[in-house]
This record gives structure tokens, C-alpha cells and sequence, in this order.
């Protein structure tokens, strides 16, 4: 294959990948998309293999990486369990990030490659030390981010001292390392100046995610996502190859608008998300909260007369969030939601767009217990129609329906929109007890009037309910 | 040391509720209280002597003994001055008083060194007060009731059929006032299948009225009449006016009227006129609600019913009492949260905190000391700034599709500003092959940034999933240096080591490349309409 064969191989790789993106804008396009995805992959790397740059010699190799890669991957991706996802994801990601590690260090040993200017040499290494860079950080990062999802990890930040200074401090060691590491001209001394240039990144990513709660996740996952994009475009400039600036760019701004969706959805600045340490906002927020303790007293309700009120209503509102999907209980939820379909009761899902642990994680667990998507909405949509909803029922879900975000100023989520679930006529509210949420404030909806809790295991619960309206 | 409760039998004729029944007993006992129960105190509600003391209670033979032991004294109706001569020095007394109806009562009450507790008083704007509401609870009752009693006396079925013996029309019922004994009203006629007309002078209730299968009627006059604490105020001429006129439509019209106005501390206002009552269709029922405070109705006779003009007018007085096992339980649930307020500490032992606005509200004598009226409770101006501050935090909720807002002049200027040192400093530097590379970059990020708004968020996480998947375009990086063709001169190349690294890279990213479309693909394939 000619090299201009390959780069026009190329560019339609680069417009299947756009498509393949935009065809996620609908439900009805999103499989197409992912075809469209499948193919552009396939023409990129078919096109590299039988391209001028890989000699016959390699292909074998190639072959052989590529098989165990796709057992181990399909493996991976027919195993995982959808409540799982997230993890699989930051798992993904650090596959990602260390692959970029070592293709800058390969390409930095690697000397065929000539340069005919000084200026263009230097730019190089400055590429490599970037991807490197980015690759190392996306790795460890994404590593603590899956031991943090997957529960090996506590979701609490952890918060050192002076943190800010530490990362700052290895910011400046970074670029100081960088200076020495382009003025270095034996290739050994580079190394290892990369190396130790690798090793701070890789502990600047590790303390940059573990000082992010738990209830940021959905923002750090989709900024890792973004991550792995630039790793890929900074491998791309230091190869010199225009496919993977391409969708190096394409990944890492559709992963940072994520995140920058993400963040506006919780009413956060994106810098101080990143920053970490969620909850811990200074003592100031943590005292105004206390000055407003909700008070009263808490009204708890059976299952059977949890049964009794969706049976009687005409309007229900579902509000899941991480409870759910830990308890596993979006199949319970998906046969409440067809018995009562079937009696005529009209019901209805409120997605908030954090709810989960990662963008869009309610959607999929929903979607994989077949409940129609036409029924499931989003926060913009439905926060309006709770006024005119009989029975508005919360599962596992805590500061995504707290009213402090509206009503309490002092709040640490103070702005933040919420679903407004108490202006439904009965609120439910289904927890294992009485704790708070990941960002650790108290939630008054669970002492309104209107407001019933029923404690418990959110599977076993819902089944109850089920049976109690099955009978 | 654990308070008595006494609870004495009702002594008004006709009254049949309990002030306690055994399974709240139960609760209060619970709570620390010691309950005595004047011997069949329960027996017209079906509660017999046997139930309270299995339920921990003590019978007394006699009501003298009950009032000259209990530190807590729980009734329904007022007491009369005999009873209060009974009443121990400085007891509590908890039921209905009306205190501007009793005078006398409250001198004699303040007499004893009482501390008197009128639930009637309640503060019922307080949603947490909502619990201990013994007026709505008993008036929901009497809704109801009063339907029931309607039916009785009416000559036809309230639901409408077609049978093989005739066409037989839907009763028509007219409702006035559509607080809570209206709203229950309606609700109970209308789920007997008649058609259900309703009016209130207060506008908010029209949706309440059609939630509970009811359709409201408007008087064609503008005035808003809500009064404060849940009740109506007396509304203008003009508007009363009109408000005739639509009486006297809907009342030709009906079969069945039930009415329910009540204000506050005056008479009942007289809504049917003796000519509206011509006009009614002969065998038509009226259930005047207001009877006790003088009737809605010109022609009610509190207490009986009667029939004018072929019409019969209801105006029972104790259609409570004619549900008295189930309005004493509802009543004694009131009683029971009201205790469990006066009860934090669950020891047995009450304190009047006048701290708290309900029971501030309640409390019509302290130790003898007239404490009636209570100030308003301070709750209407929290709620209406709440409301104000509600306004700015719910404002900036922008979300997720298209742009948003657009930038501000300044902020846009900034980014523009540094985008172009940026953009100055490539420029300046960099060499033209670099030049190249950066602008297929930037354009990239550009179509990456308008693209990806479009998603919906639905989405979100197989958008993340088949990111992923294509970051692993990465592998091509690694294929090229697999086992590049080499020119001559390139002989000191460190093929192993590059070999390695890249035969690792092209594994991972294989698995992830993969393992990411895979899954991509399994979670789309349950998206489903």
C-alpha cells in the first residue's frame, strides 16, 4: 500500500470517527454510531499494518498482540455487569495512559528518526515529554479512580496537607526536569530523566484522584476520558501522524465538554472539582449548615403501604440514583414500573444528570432492564411536572433531591440544582438508614410532611413492594 | 413520676366519640403515662371495657374519679362547668373548647388554675401542625358522612346506567365550600359515580376540587377570598351578589346539595334561600353541614331532617358521632401526636413550650392564666422569604444542550486574548512542519467540542464507552514502530527494546479497543422505545 493510499485511508478513518460520534446524539443513531466506530478502527489499523511504515517483519507480532488483546477486551466487555461500567471504564482508561507511556518511551529511544533542525528535534522531545506526561497521569489517575469505584478504595477524599503546594511543587519539578531533560544529549541521561519525570506524574495523578469524593466521580471519569484523548494527540505530534492528532482532539474535547457538563449540572466550578476535596469547602459552609440543622421528626412507611400508595395514584415519578444501581435493583424497578403501567398508572423516570457514578449511568442501567427510554427524563424536563405527581419515589439517592441546594444558602451544595421531589404530593424515600450522602449534609426532604421513608435494602424492599402489589 | 391520663366517657347527648381508643392506649403507655378510663367511656364507639384494660389502661367506675385523679384530662366535646367543678387544681385539659363560644367555660377553666389545651385553636397554616388537626380530620369525616346521609334520603341511584329496564341518569351534586369535609364530599360522590359540581370563594382550591373528580364552578365576579389560616373571609356585595345568582343555577339544577361554609367565629353564612329551595327539584336532598352554627340553608332545623317544599334538608349536628369508631380513632391519633409533642423526652411527663408555635397556638389557659388569642405564628413571613430566596438559587440552572448561555463581552474578550498570545507565540516559534500537525489539531477540537454538544445525556455513558474505545487509535502509534522498514543508516537503532514496548502498547490498547466497542455495543442493544 502506497502512502497516499494510507493517508487517504486515513482521513476516512477521521470521518468515520466523527460520524461515529454524532451518531451518539440519538438513541435511534447510537448503534449506527458505534458501527461507524468499529469501521473507522478497523480502516486505521488495517491501513498502518499494510502501510509503508510497518515492515513485514512486525506483522506477526501484530497479529499475536492483537489476538490476546481482543480476548482479553471481549472477554472484559461480555463479563461486566452494567452496574459495573464505571469501573470498566477508569480501568480503560489507564490501559490507555500507559500505552501512550510507552510509546513515547519508545520513541524517544528510537533513533532512525532524523531531524533536519535543531528546532524541530527539540519540539519533538518536548512532545514526547508531554505525551509522557499526560499518558502517566491518565494511568494512575485512572488506576485510584477504578479501586475507587470498584470499593477497594473509600469514596471520602483524601485531603494532605498543603496539597495545593504539593501539586504545585511537582509542577515545578516537572518543568525544571523538562528544561534539564532538552538539554541532555545522551539518550541514557534523557531516559532517566523521563523516568523520574514519569514517576512524579504518576503520584501527581494518583493524589489528584484521590482527593476527589465520591460523589465527583462522574466528573473525574469523564475528565480521564478526556485525558486519554490528549494523551493520544500528543502521540500523535510526536509521531508526526495526523490520524492520531485527529481523534486525540476529537476524544479529549468531547471528554472535557463532558466534564464540563457534569460540573454545570452540580453548579460547580470545573477547577475547583479538579482541585479535589469536595465537602471539605472550608469550615465556614460546614457551620452555616449546622446553623439551619433540619429538625423534626422522620414518618417511615412499610413496604405493603408503599404498594397501597402507588396503587392508588395516578401520576408516579421514579428518582433512582447509586442505591439503585449497588443494590442492583433496576429489574425490581422495571416490573413495579410494568405492573403499574398496566393498571393504568402513568409513571415516569427523573434522571439527574449526576445521578450515578458516571455520566449517563442511570440511563444504562435503566435501558438494560428494558424500560422504555421514552419514559425516562431528564431533570429539565420533569423538575415541573412534580407539583401534578402523586407519589415522587427516591431509590438510593440523597443530594441529587436535597432542598438545602434551593432553600438553605449555607449549604455546601447551596445552587446546585436538585429534582424537586417534595412538591409531589407524597415523597418516598428508600434508604438503608439514615446517613448522609456523598457530600456528607444532612438532607431536610427525609423531615417534610409529606415525606415517608422506607429503610432498608433497596432490592429487597422494592421486591416486597412488588409482591404487595402483584397479590 | 408518670402522668395520668384520664379519659372520661362524653356526656353531650347524642356524642358517641371516645377521646382515646385502646390502641392508642397502648402508645401512650409508651410513651410513660399511666391512662385511667371511665367505665364505658368507649361503649357507644364499640370499644369495650375489656379492650382498654387489655391495652394497659385502668377502669374507673365513675367520671368523678377519673376527673379528680388525672393530672391529664383528654376529651372531646367542652366540657360542662360541672366538669370542670371535677377537675383537679392545676390539671391539663385537652379537647375541643372553643374558647370564644364558652366564656364562661374559660373563666371557670382559669377558675381551677387549668392548663387547657384547645385543639380547635390549633394553627392549622403550620404543615407541621397537619398531624394534630383534629378539625380536618373530623370534618373528613363529615364529608363523607354527609354523602352517605344524602344517598339515604335520596330516591336514586348516584352512578348513571344503561340496564335493559331504562336509562337511568348520574345524580347531579352540588357542593359549597370545598375545605376538607367538601373535599372528602366530593371525593366520596364522585367515586359513587355521580356528577359533582363544587365552589369555594377561595380561587387555589379549583385544583384540588378536579383532582378529587369534581368539576369547580366560578363565580363570575373577581375577589379573592382566602383569610388566613386555612379558612374564608366574608366576601363583598357585589360578590355575594353573584355568587346568588350562581347558588341559585347550580341549586335548580341538583339533586343533591351538601354545604360546608363555615367562618370563623360568626354565624354560617346563608348561602340557600327558601326560593332556591322552591326551585329544587321535588325528592331532592340538601345535607347542611353548618348546621350546628346555624345552617347554610334559610329552612335547616339544626339536628333534624325535614322536608320542605318536597325537599329534604339534613342538618344533623352529629354526623361524626354517627361514625364514632372511626372518627374516635382519628381524633385519638390527633391527641397522640399532640402528646408526643408535649412529650420529647418520652418520661411520662408534658411540657407547654411556648417556644413552639403550635403548641403556643393551642394553649388557650396557662395555670389559670388566660393565654387566648395566641400571636400568629411567625411561619407566613419565613415562608414568603424562602419563596423570595428560592428565585436567584434556582435561576442559574442552564444544562447540557447548545452552548448555554452566551459568554459575557468581557470574559469573551479574555479568552479571545489569550488565544491569540497563544496562537502568536506558535507562530513565532515553530516550525512549519509543526504548523501542519497544529492545525489539524485545533480544527479537530473544534469539530470534537461542536459534535459532542449534541448528545443527549442519556447517552452520556456509552458516548464515554465508545470514546474510550477510539482513544485506543493510540495502537497506531505503536504499530509504526513495531518494525518500521529501515533505511541503511539507522543501524544503531534499539530494535528490542522498541519491539517490546510496542508489542506491550498494541496488547493493551487491543484490549481495550475491543473491549470498548463490545460494550459500547451491548449497552446500545438495550436502548430500546
Amino acid at each position: 500500500m502506497t502512502s497516499s493510499l494510507a493517508t487517504v485511508s486515513y482521513i476516512g478513518a477521521t470521518i468515520l470517527f466523527i460520524l461515529s460520534l454524532g451518531g451518539l446524539a440519538h438513541p435511534e443513531t447510537a448503534r449506527r454510531g458505534n458501527l461507524f466506530g468499529i469501521a473507522g478502527m478497523s480502516i486505521a489499523v488495517l491501513a498502518t499494518v499494510f502501510g509503508p511504515q510497518v515492515g513485514m517483519g512486525g506483522i506477526p507480532w501484530i497479529v499475536i498482540a492483537l489476538v490476546i488483546g481482543a480476548a482479553v477486551g471481549l472477554y472484559a466487555a461480555k463479563k461486566v455487569q452494567m452496574t459495573q461500567m464505571p469501573e470498566l471504564v477508569a480501568l480503560m482508561h489507564s490501559l490507555v495512559g500507559l500505552a501512550a507511556c510507552l510509546v513515547g518511551f519508545a520513541s524517544y529511544v528510537d533513533t532512525s528518526v532524523v531531524f533536519p533542525t535543531a528546532a524541530e528535534k527539540t519540539i519533538h522531545e518536548v512532545e514526547i515529554y508531554i505525551g509522557i506526561l499526560i499518558g502517566a497521569v491518565t494511568f494512575s489517575g485512572s488506576l485510584v479512580a477504578f479501586a475507587k469505584l470498584s470499593g477497594k478504595l473509600g469514596g471520602k477524599p483524601l485531603l494532605l496537607p498543603a496539597r495545593h503546594w504539593l501539586n504545585l511543587a511537582g509542577l515545578v519539578l516537572v518543568i525544571l526536569l523538562g528544561r534539564w531533560f532538552l538539554n541532555t544529549h545522551s539518550i541514557w541521561a534523557g531516559m532517566a530523566l523521563l523516568l523520574v519525570m514519569t514517576v512524579i506524574a504518576l503520584a501527581f495523578g494518583v493524589h489528584m484522584v484521590m482527593a476527589i469524593g465520591g460523589a465527583d466521580m462522574p466528573v473525574v471519569v469523564s475528565m480521564l476520558n478526556s485525558y486519554s484523548g490528549w494523551a493520544a494527540a500528543a502521540t500523535g505530534f510526536m509521531l508526526g501522524n495526523d490520524l492520531l492528532i485527529v481523534v486525540g482532539a476529537l476524544v479529549g474535547s468531547s471528554g472535557a465538554i463532558l466534564s464540563y457538563i457534569m460540573c454545570r449540572a452540580m453548579n460547580r466550578n470545573f477547577i475547583s472539582v479538579i482541585a479535589g476535596g469536595f465537602g471539605s469547602g472550608g469550615g465556614a459552609s460546614v457551620t452555616a449548615a449546622d446553623g439551619s440543622e433540619p429538625a423534626g421528626e422522620v414518618t417511615s412507611i412499610s413496604a405493603v403501604d408503599t404498594a397501597d400508595l402507588l396503587r392508588d395514584a395516578k401520576n408516579v415519578v421514579i428518582v433512582p440514583g447509586y442505591g439503585m444501581a449497588v443494590a442492583q435493583a433496576q429489574h425490581v424497578v422495571c416490573e413495579i414500573v410494568n405492573v403499574l403501567r398496566g393498571q393504568g398508572v402513568a409513571v415516569r423516570f427523573a434522571i439527574h444528570p449526576v445521578a450515578g457514578r458516571m455520566p449517563g449511568h442511570m440511563n444504562v442501567l435503566l435501558a438494560e432492564a428494558k424500560v422504555p427510554y421514552d419514559i425516562v427524563l431528564e431533570m429539565d424536563e420533569i423538575n415541573e411536572d412534580f407539583p401534578d405527581t402523586d407519589v415522587a419515589i427516591v431509590i438510593g439517592a440523597n443530594d441529587i433531591v436535597n432542598p438545602a441546594a434551593q432553600e438553605d444558602p449555607g449549604s455546601p451544595i447551596a445552587g446546585m440544582p436538585v429534582l424537586e421531589v417534595w412538591k409531589a404530593r407524597t415523597s418516598i424515600v428508600m434508604k438503608r438508614s439514615m446517613a448522609s450522602g456523598y457530600a456528607g449534609v444532612d438532607n431536610p426532604l427525609f423531615y417534610k410532611e409529606n415525606n415517608r421513608m422506607l429503610f432498608g435494602d433497596a432490592r429487597k424492599m422494592l421486591d416486597e413492594v412488588l409482591g404487595a402489589l402483584s397479590a | 413520676m408518670s402522668l395520668l391520663i384520664g379519659i372520661p366517657k362524653e356526656t353531650f347527648a347524642g356524642e358517641k366519640r371516645v377521646a382515646s381508643v385502646p390502641e392508642v392506649v397502648v402508645k401512650l403507655v409508651k410513651l410513660g403515662f399511666a391512662v385511667a378510663v371511665e367505665s364505658s367511656a368507649g361503649e357507644a364507639a364499640n370499644f369495650a371495657d375489656e379492650d382498654y384494660r387489655a391495652a394497659g389502661a385502668e377502669v374507673l367506675p365513675g367520671a368523678a374519679d377519673v376527673w379528680a385523679r388525672a393530672d391529664i384530662v383528654f376529651k372531646v366535646r367542652p366540657p360542662t362547668l360541672d366538669e370542670v367543678g371535677m377537675l383537679r387544681e392545676g390539671a391539663t385539659l385537652i379537647g375541643f373548647v372553643w374558647p370564644a363560644q364558652h366564656p364562661e367555660l374559660m373563666e371557670a377553666l382559669q377558675a381551677r388554675k387549668a392548663t387547657v389545651l384547645a385543639i380547635d385553636c390549633l394553627p392549622r397554616q403550620l404543615s407541621r401542625a397537619q398531624k394534630m388537626d383534629a378539625l380536618s380530620s373530623m370534618a373528613g369525616i363529615s364529608g363523607y358522612r354527609a354523602v352517605i346521609e344524602a344517598a339515604n334520603a335520596f330516591g336514586r341511584f348516584f352512578n348513571g346506567q344503561i340496564t335493559a329496564a331504562g336509562k337511568i341518569p348520574p345524580a347531579r351534586v352540588f357542593i359549597a365550600g370545598a375545605g376538607v369535609a367538601g373535599l372528602a364530599a366530593i371525593g366520596t360522590a364522585a367515586n359513587l359515580g355521580a356528577v359533582v359540581r363544587a365552589n369555594d370563594t377561595r380561587a387555589e382550591v379549583a385544583d384540588q376540587v378536579v383532582s378529587l373528580g369534581g368539576e369547580f364552578v366560578k363565580v363570575d365576579y373577581d375577589e379573592e377570598g382566602s383569610g388566613g389560616g386555612g379558612y374564608a373571609k366574608v366576601m363583598s356585595e357585589g360578590f355575594q351578589a353573584a355568587q346568588r345568582a350562581m347558588y341559585a343555577r347550580e341549586a335548580k339544577d341538583a339533586d343533591i346539595v351538601i354545604t360546608t361554609a363555615l367562618i370563623p367565629g360568626k354565624p354560617a353564612p346563608k348561602l340557600i334561600t327558601a326560593e332556591m329551595v322552591q326551585s329544587m327539584k321535588p325528592g331532592s336532598v340538601i345535607v347542611d353541614l353548618a348546621a350546628e352554627q346555624g345552617g347554610n340553608c334559610e329552612l335547616t332545623v339544626p339536628g333534624e331532617a325535614v322536608v320542605r317544599h318536597g325537599v329534604t334538608i339534613i342538618g344533623y349536628t352529629d354526623l361524626v358521632s354517627r361514625l364514632a369508631r372511626q372518627s374516635s380513632t382519628l381524633y385519638s391519633n390527633n391527641l397522640l401526636r399532640l402528646t408526643e409533642e408535649l412529650c420529647k423526652a418520652k418520661d411520662g411527663n408534658i411540657v407547654v413550650n411556648f417556644e413552639d408555635d403550635a403548641i403556643r397556638g393551642l394553649t388557650v389557659v396557662k395555670e389559670g392564666e388566660l393565654t387566648w388569642p395566641a400571636p400568629p405564628p411567625k411561619l407566613p413571613a419565613a415562608s414568603t422569604k424562602s419563596k423570595a430566596s428560592n428565585a436567584p438559587l434556582t435561576a442559574p440552572k442552564g444544562h447540557g444542550h447548545g452552548a448555554g448561555e452566551p459568554m459575557s463581552v468581557k470574559s469573551l474578550a479574555i479568552v479571545f486574548g489569550v488565544g491569540a498570545l497563544l496562537f502568536l507565540l506558535v507562530g513565532l516559534y515553530a516550525p512549519a512542519s509543526f504548523l501542519t500537525h497544529f492545525t489539524v489539531f485545533v480544527l479537530a477540537c473544534f469539530v470534537g467540542y461542536m459534535v459532542v454538544w449534541n448528545v443527549t445525556p442519556s447517552l452520556h455513558t456509552p458516548l464515554m464507552s465508545v470514546t474510550n474505545a477510539i482513544s485506543s487509535i493510540i495502537a497506531i502509534g505503536a504499530l509504526v514502530q513495531i518494525a518500521p522498514p529501515l533505511a541503511d543508516g539507522a543501524g544503531d537503532r534499539p530494535g528490542g527494546l522498541i519491539g517490546v514496548l510496542a508489542f506491550v502498547a498494541i496488547t493493551l490498547t487491543a484490549v481495550n479497543m475491543f473491549g470498548g466497542f463490545a460494550v459500547t455495543r451491548r449497552m446500545l442493544a438495550m436502548f430500546r422505545k
